[in-house]
């Protein structure tokens, strides 16, 4: 199986006439995701690659006749609140918002709602999500073929701050013939939806992940979450962390936000140094360097190089 | 973006919390009439985007307009931690009974945002958390969705302890600070005192604010016609360099991909174009930790044009002491691999050097990638696949230019 997606898995692309949401819908589509609909408000009639485009999400979910399980939210920061309050409002369940720079305060308002109706949120700031041969949601991987090729199905979840780094580490495991259950673009805010604790319990439910691999940043929590969550959760899966930006550590970079909206060192506690060692003490084996990573999963699964 | 302390009283005072009648000065003279007005012994205080003013003697006291102009006159001059101050606030030194401290922050573990309040203002709310925990309430907004209501900011207080007239007088006080925090995205509303005077009434003596970036565009009106700051007024944390203004000016020039370029604090030799932003961050360490030495830091990402990606790879080559640059990337999708090698080997020639000799190691893996590797090859530039890993890069391009200046 996989975490959150499944083959017979629905969504909807907002913002679906936009230039980017435009290549995303070819790429997912060619990756065998079913794309039920899109939204662009003023835009109903058209089609994106043979996917019908609504004005609003109800029409959307009122043509494909059932409920509609997932959106990708390509709409600009200043209306990207509506756009998920809306797909919320219309039952969706799994939101995966692309979208940068939307200010933490909206933010949290959309986790909020989600969570009242029984919702979730993937970003913002994000590629979104793939689970190898079942199907991607979001421009994670790039085009079905680049996809295919950095991304093999296999026993290991991956969670990521950084899109890009989701896939140069998915294609290190698959090259070391180990490969990819579910793997996730969390997003690089300060405030996101779902933070490596908030989805370890659906790695942890999945058969097919053996093993977790995360990419972190200094600044934030977030880390120092997942720590605290291991040591009060029995969990079944190792995991092996990366750390990136640990030039940040240094005293002239303080203050300084590098990469992400969210990696910015601006107490004692969200350095580098600060959260290897919180990472470590949860017994979370951390990498020094990123080519390390598929040796250490390998060792923690028992698997001889 | 970061508020001076004259900027921020404005806010709390546009919220209807109460602040002492203050002057804001940009000269010493203003600040002899801001004294005589206020009439008795003021404070001066340097308006200046750092901590550790009084320590600096950034903030003195006057018993009359000649000395506040004196002391105006000292503070105007006086640098604080690589800053000038933008001028000096003279407020009347007010008969305080008791100190508080009101603010609101970000809880980003919990998403929602967090009043704190003590009865032990003046200092750093972090050393009272850590030495008097019992002297600090804390508690969330009830919800990031609705307007922070009145009883949760009386729970925090009572939280701290505080009860009696106090608790019911500092009540609409922090209730507000906590809704400005919300209307106006801050990241940060902190008054610092909250004085109790003598007869009783609450007076904000000074306030601290700091509002995401990311929502400045929406809070025009505050900005511009209330605190009348300029567009271009972005209180960077330090001056750019040349390179940075440089390589923002090319990415502004034009709206395909976006580079960025930072050089503050590095000094090396090696001229990093690399990318995107997680790559970089793992890039800049991984040349660090095998005993490298970075010029810069970069970002390249969303695919930009050859001329963009020319002229960031120029500006890197262009810094005093660069000997090469190493061009790497985490395997992309978007970002074309033949467009950036394109980019960087026109910046070389244009420049009259060698790719071959200039360009230490080329590791961009994904899109485009054979067409990207053909050309490369033709001008004998070193380059990898996603079969070398971006430590393994990074250490080549190390290995050249350590291997070079020996």
């Amino acid at each position: 199986m996989s975490i959150l997606l499944s083959d017979d898995f629905t969504f909807i692309v907002q913002g679906i006439t936009g230039r980017e949401a435009v290549n995303l819908t070819r790429e997912c589509l060619d990756y065998g995701s079913k794309i039920v609909g899109g939204v662009t408000p003023g835009r109903k009639g058209r089609e994106v690659h043979g996917v019908p485009v609504f004005d609003t999400v109800a029409q959307a979910v009122e043509n494909h006749g059932e409920e509609i399980d997932g959106s990708v939210v390509t709409v600009p920061p200043a209306f990207t609140k509506d756009a998920v309050f809306e797909a919320i409002l219309n039952d969706i369940k799994l939101i995966v918002i692309v979208t940068e720079r939307i200010p933490r305060g909206d933010v949290a308002e959309m986790v909020q709602l989600a969570s009242l109706r029984g919702a979730r949120i993937i970003g913002p700031n994000c590629l979104g999500l793939i689970a190898p041969g079942v199907g991607k949601m979001g421009g994670i991987g790039g085009p079905a073929r680049d996809a295919a090729k950095a991304y093999a199905a296999g026993p290991v979840g991956v969670m990521s701050r950084s899109g890009g780094m989701t896939t140069e580490i998915s294609s290190s495991l698959t090259q070391a013939g180990l490969g990819v259950s579910t793997a996730v673009s969390i997003g690089g805010d300060a405030i996101i939806g779902s933070t490596y604790a908030e989805l370890m319990p659906y790695f942890e439910a999945d058969d097919q992940t053996e093993a977790i691999v995360i990419y972190t940043e200094p600044g934030g929590r977030m880390e120092a979450e997942l720590a605290e969550w291991m040591a009060e959760n029995e969990s079944r899966l190792p995991i092996v962390a990366f750390m990136a930006g640990k030039f940040m550590d240094d005293e002239e970079m303080k203050g300084m936000s590098f990469g992400h909206a969210g990696t910015i060192v601006e107490g004692k506690e969200d350095t580098a140094t600060e959260k290897i060692a919180r990472l470590e003490s949860a017994g979370i084996r951390v990498v020094e360097r990123i080519d390390e990573i598929p040796d250490a999963v390998k060792e923690k699964l028992g698997v001889t190089a | 973006m970061r508020f001076y302390e004259f900027e921020s009283r404005r806010i709390i005072e546009l919220a209807g919390i109460p602040v002492t009648k203050y002057g804001f000065c940009k000269t010493a003279a203003e600040a002899r009439e801001a004294a005589a007005e206020i009439g008795g012994p003021v404070v001066i205080k340097s308006q200046v985007l750092s901590g550790g003013r009084m320590k600096a003697g950034g903030v003195k006291f006057a018993d009359s307009p000649e000395e506040a102009e004196t002391h105006a006159a000292d503070i105007l001059e006086l640098e604080i931690n690589g800053h000038m101050p933008r001028g000096v606030l003279v407020d009347p030194k007010a008969e305080v009974k008791q100190e508080y401290y009101a603010g609101v922050v970000w809880d980003t573990t919990a998403k929602c945002p967090l009043m704190l309040f003590s009865d032990m203002g003046g200092i750093d709310i972090e050393q009272v958390a850590e030495e008097h925990p019992d002297h600090v309430g804390q508690g969330h907004l009830v919800s990031a969705l609705v307007d922070p209501p009145e009883f949760r900011a009386k729970e925090v207080i009572a939280g701290a302890g505080v009860s009696g007239r106090a608790l019911t007088r500092a009540t609409p006080i922090l209730t507000r600070l906590a809704r400005l925090f919300r209307d106006y995205d801050m990241t940060l509303a902190e008054i610092n005192p909250l004085a109790e005077l003598a007869d009783g009434s609450f007076v904000a003596l000074d306030a601290h604010m700091e509002m995401e970036n990311e929502a400045v565009g929406r809070h025009e009106q505050l900005l511009r016609e209330h605190l009348e700051i300029a567009p271009d007024d972005t209180r960077e944390t330090y001056e750019p360099s040349e390179f940075e203004r440089n390589v923002a000016a090319i990415d502004a020039a034009d709206h395909r991909g976006v580079i960025q370029g930072r050089d503050h604090g590095f000094t090396g030799n090696l001229g990093l174009v690399i990318g995107a932003g997680g790559g970089s961050l793992t890039l800049t360490d991984a040349v660090r930790s095998q005993g490298g030495k970075p010029a810069n830091y970069s970002e390249i990402g969303g695919n930009p044009s050859v001329a963009k990606a020319c002229g960031l790879a120029k500006q890197v080559l262009e810094k005093e002491g660069v000997e090469k640059i190493a061009v790497m990337m985490s395997i992309v999708s978007n970002t074309r691999v033949d467009i950036v090698a394109r980019g960087v080997i026109k910046a070389c020639l244009e420049l009259g050097r060698d790719p071959a000799e200039t360009i230490a190691i080329f590791r961009i893996p994904g899109a485009w990638e054979e067409e990207g590797f053909k050309i490369l090859e033709r001008y004998g530039v070193e380059y990898c696949d996603r079969s070398v890993s971006m430590w393994e890069a990074a250490g080549r391009a190390v290995e050249k230019i350590q291997g070079g200046a020996a």
